[in-house]
């Protein structure tokens, strides 16, 4: 396929040359997105560099230094930059690890849902028949069973059978496990919708008809044109995984408040909201929105640029 | 003064990388009750002059200059209102693709009812009495049953009937139709385009006709104009046009008609295709593709690269060509030789 | 018609038979009703043979057939913590959740329909861009979160002091930005008015309408954008449609090209999409109610869920796949009815 006259053009040129990178490069807000995005990612992983304290060494927490305001507020103490909760932990040390596990799990989901659902997506829509029946009557029947109400109910069954202690020590891989079971539909439903507005194209008969095997058709040939669409969800999906594993978290199915993601720091804050210092729970909660807000207009920027094929109602 | 009168129409679409002129300078007149052709290549800008007869251009389309005046009424200054009073009433249109033209959630009744409500003060009785009543017209089976039906349970073909007769519901002095039969089974292509015309010459009806067949315009249109890239390229007597062609493209046009052809040989094409309108070429836009552009010697004539044609009158026709008159000597001296 | 009815109700009967196999799953695994029954000083003979007695040996398809039996008769078993029929127990919670899921639908429907149809007409106001903006914002912040801030803005109150209150405007602006909180945030009233059965409404009062406000909102928060983005973006597309195209031609007034022409067809995937949105809503309410304190389904579940009480989670999912099925059901048919289409093909076109 490559020209033989003319150098093939090496990815980051062909990169430089896209409508993606051209609108990018005249679209403020996509680049201020990125940007904050891209902070809140190296703050949150550099957070043992960046934070003054360590909030799970309970050495290091005073607990006669609890619910002090952030700096901004008569009574700050200049030691803890945005106060601190009401364990006494340093509150933008705790962000910044919060912020970690939250992407942590974020990403971790979005992961699982994209293995399960490409993979389910594929087979449905590549084989047909009682696979796609079979696997999108199960897609259906989760989604208007809602996935949150999904996630919701399979964390208070494991969190019920394996008991409480065990849910928290391993809370990240668990919420990992809920979050991805509970969404892969998404992920199924359209890769199956574009594998087969893809299956209809010539090219996959003629790798057919050349002999290839379905497994070599579908991962070598249909699976790359669903790209663009996979990679547009993708960006949403990891803003509802963060939203969800948050939910998880505020209602107590989720990061144990040891070891906070951004969720169950608003969940511990919101009890002490009424007495006054709104800070513990509002401060982490802004975060999550910064959070949020900068992946989801991203990937609005991304949809309106690649326009894909998505898979609707 | 005619019936209508477009002069000097330029259509432009405002898009990112900057304006694109869809169409150019297209005037012609239409009187009561004639019949004009507007033929050309998908792309010419046909449809793009059909639309914005009655300003139905939608965004980022947008009338930059000329005029185009009905009854002495300039329409495309005319405020949205007044147009509303026009349109469908006066002059009405028909849609190429049948499928995608009616509402698939209203219902037949409803969307004929709704057209004669808009123009007249009438009650539901009896605009469904009048609906009916075309509906007898453009011969559909069974016409009651049809309007409480929707689009979805009819064929292409009685949809098709069913827009036409819509387009008659208020006997209005001008039917556009855009393409009309192109969406339709070939069988059921000349059954619809007679019924067009023979309502059409019932009642007395001008007829803007725009399709990329040569042997409709032929059968069916007085008059005719030949578009290409956005302009007018030959206009006249429809008759004198398909008997003698003046512009090489029309003779092209002609020529590759599956009729022109002996039996047995290839047809005659016009090589190359039509360019872009982003990006036409300089002078005369259809000169990459033209077959006389070298003078006997081998030269190219610097004329057709470098100026756009003027229009040049021939018998009854005009030709937007610089070479109208050699061409013509040339099919004089190849006659006389023969 | 029929088709289609007889095709909605084998999924219906398909979804319920799933979740009761999860549901009879989950009692199966973690209930022992042995232990809530009997004391930890029956020796193990006696257990065993009480578990003899109670079926609970028997094979897992046996047993879930006379689960599913109870559960038809609206039998889920009692609940550990209440010590009643648990069906009774979720009675009792079941209508403030509906109000309260009813006061949110209301403010969706009430303002997604007009501002989404806005901002398709008009892409490019100021008020359209407005809204777009504060749309992708509000799809942003979970509902939970939309709470606490409602709480400590309405009920809690805010003190703004960044202006200068040496001079007037900065006092005036520390007075605007200020308030005042009055709203309740907790619960849902002393002044219910008792309908029927198991229902006091929070409907028919002066206080208990100040209590729906805050959680009503907040349950609305979440959905209100999505549906505002998802009217505008299929109203677009309709818009840009031949047959709006043909209707204008036809010289049809625009209000009526928008509200019958456009809306009907922007309406039909967004009442499928609506379907689903009631099964979510419902999943919302779990945190919504935990953040009011509103004592509703969702708040007992959760309530449910830590005190380990299997027979009334059982019994909550039962319902809520009830609840989900119907509604499901009930916008297909709303569906079927607004779409032409539907009647004759048994499916939608």
């Amino acid at each position: 396929m490559t020209m033989k006259t003319n150098k093939a053009p090496s990815r980051l040129e062909r990169f430089r040359d896209s409508f993606v990178w051209y609108s990018f490069k005249r679209d403020r807000t996509a680049q201020l997105c990125l940007a904050v995005f891209l902070c809140l990612v190296m703050a949150a992983f550099a957070a043992p560099l960046l934070a003054p304290t360590d909030p799970y060494d309970l050495r290091q927490i005073d607990i006669m230094a609890s619910e002090l305001p952030p700096f901004w507020i008569d009574g700050a103490d200049e030691q803890y930059s945005l106060g601190t909760d009401a364990q006494g932990r340093d509150l933008w040390s705790i962000i910044l690890y919060g912020t970690r596990v939250s992407l942590l799990i974020g990403f971790g989901a979005v992961i699982l849902q994209a293995l399960l659902g490409v993979t389910f997506g594929l087979m449905a829509g590549y084989l047909g028949g009682r696979v796609d029946a079979f696997l999108m009557r199960l897609a259906d029947i989760q989604l208007s069973f809602s996935t949150l109400m999904v996630a919701i109910v399979v964390g208070a069954v494991v969190k019920a059978t394996l008991g409480g202690a065990f849910y928290s020590q391993y809370a990240v891989l668990m919420l990992v496990l809920i979050i991805g079971l509970a969404e892969w539909p998404q992920y199924a439903r359209t890769v199956r919708a574009s594998v087969l507005a893809e299956k209809g194209k010539e090219y996959v008969d003629a790798a057919r008809v050349m002999g290839l095997r379905s497994k070599r058709i579908m991962f070598r040939h249909v699976l790359p044109n669903t790209l663009s669409p996979i990679f547009v969800i993708s960006t949403v999906q990891i803003a509802n995984a963060i939203i969800s594993e948050a939910a998880l978290s505020f209602l107590g199915l989720g990061m144990p408040e040891t070891h906070p993601s951004l969720g169950s720091l608003i969940k511990a804050g919101f009890d002490y909201i009424q007495s006054g210092s709104w800070w513990i729970t509002l401060i982490p909660g802004a975060v999550l929105v910064v959070l949020v807000l900068s992946i989801n207009l991203l990937g609005d920027w991304l949809r309106d640029v690649m326009n894909p094929r998505l898979y609707k109602g | 003064m005619a019936l209508l009168e477009v002069s000097q129409l330029d259509v432009r679409f405002a898009l990112r990388q900057g304006e694109v002129k869809a169409i150019r300078d297209v005037s012609f007149t239409l009187e009561r009750g004639e019949r004009l052709g507007i033929v050309g290549e998908s792309g010419a800008g046909k449809s793009v002059a059909a639309f914005s007869l009655l300003n139905l251009i939608s965004k980022p389309g947008f009338i930059a200059g000329g005029s185009v005046r009905f009854e002495g009424q300039t329409l495309n200054t005319m405020s949205e209102r007044g147009l509303r009073k026009i349109r469908g009433n006066r002059i009405s249109m028909i849609f190429q693709d049948p499928m995608m033209t009616l509402n698939p959630v209203l219902s037949i009744g409803e969307q004929m009812v709704e057209c004669l409500k808009a123009h007249r003060r009438i009650s539901s009785r009896d605009a469904r009495a009048i609906a009916l009543d075309k509906l007898r017209q453009v011969q559909i089976p069974s016409p009651e049953k049809r309007l409480d039906q929707y689009p979805h349970e009819l064929s292409g073909g009685m949809r098709q009937r069913i827009i036409i007769a819509i387009a008659l519901l208020l006997d209005p002095d001008i039917i556009i139709a855009d393409e009309p039969t192109t969406a339709l089974d070939v069988t059921i292509q000349a059954e619809i385009m007679a019924l067009l015309l023979d309502l059409c010459e019932q009642h007395n009806v001008g007829l803007i006709l725009i399709t990329h067949d040569l042997g409709v315009v032929s059968q069916v249109t007085q008059r005719m104009l030949v578009m290409y890239a956005g302009r007018v390229i030959e206009q006249g007597p429809t008759r004198e046009i398909i008997n003698d062609p003046q512009h090489p493209y029309t003779q092209g046009l002609i020529n590759a008609l599956p009729q022109m052809a002996t039996p047995g040989e290839k047809l005659n094409q016009i090589r190359g295709s039509m360019p872009s309108l982003s990006n036409l070429p300089s002078g005369c836009a259809f000169h990459p593709r033209c077959d006389f552009i070298r003078r006997t010697d081998g030269q190219v004539r610097p004329a057709c690269i470098e100026q756009v044609p003027g229009f040049v009158q021939a018998g009854n026709c005009q030709a937007a060509c610089h070479m109208v008159a050699e061409l013509q000597e040339d099919r004089r001296l190849k006659e006389e030789s023969q | 018609m029929i088709a289609f009815l007889i095709k909605r109700l084998m999924h219906a009967v398909l979804v319920m038979f799933v979740i009761s196999v999860l549901a009879f799953a989950i009692q199966d695994n973690l209930g022992d009703p042995i232990q809530q029954m009997v004391g930890q000083s029956v020796p193990e003979s006696e257990r065993d043979a009480l578990r003899e007695r109670l079926g609970l040996n028997d094979p897992f398809i046996v047993q879930y057939v006379r689960f599913a039996k109870n559960a038809v008769q609206g039998d889920f078993g009692y609940s550990y913590f209440y010590r009643e029929p648990a069906l009774g127990v979720i009675a009792r919670h079941l209508p403030a959740t509906l109000e309260l899921v009813f006061a949110a639908t209301l403010i969706i429907v009430l303002l997604s329909v007009p501002i989404g149809v806005y901002s398709a007409i008009k892409p490019r106001s100021i008020i359209s861009r407005f809204f777009m903006g504060a749309s992708i914002i509000g799809i942003s912040i979970p509902v939970f979160l939309t709470a606490i801030v409602l709480i400590q803005i309405f009920s809690i109150g805010i003190t703004v002091s960044i202006f200068p209150e040496s001079t007037s405007w900065g006092a005036w602006l520390n007075g605007f930005f200020s308030t005042q909180g009055s709203m309740p945030s907790f619960g849902r009233g002393y002044d219910l008015v008792h309908v029927i059965g198991h229902w006091d409404t929070n409907l028919a009062s002066w206080n208990g309408l100040k209590h729906l406000v805050l959680p009503a909102i907040s349950l609305a928060s979440i959905m209100l954008p999505l549906f505002i983005r998802l009217i505008r973006a299929e109203m677009m597309e309709v818009l840009q449609s031949e047959y709006v195209k043909y209707a204008r031609a036809k010289g049809i007034s625009m209000r009526r090209v928008y509200f019958v022409h456009a809306l009907k067809n922007t309406m039909l995937p967004v009442i499928t999409v609506g379907g689903v949105q009631i099964g979510t809503m419902v999943a919302y309410t779990i945190l919504t109610e935990t953040v009011f304190q509103w004592p509703g389904m969702g708040l007992m579940f959760l309530d449910a869920i830590n005190r380990a009480d299997i027979p009334l989670i059982v019994a909550y999912l039962m319902i809520v796949g009830v609840i989900f099925v119907v509604t499901n059901t009930i916008v297909d048919l709303i569906y079927g009815f607004v779409n032409p289409t539907v009647k004759l093909t048994g499916k939608p076109a």
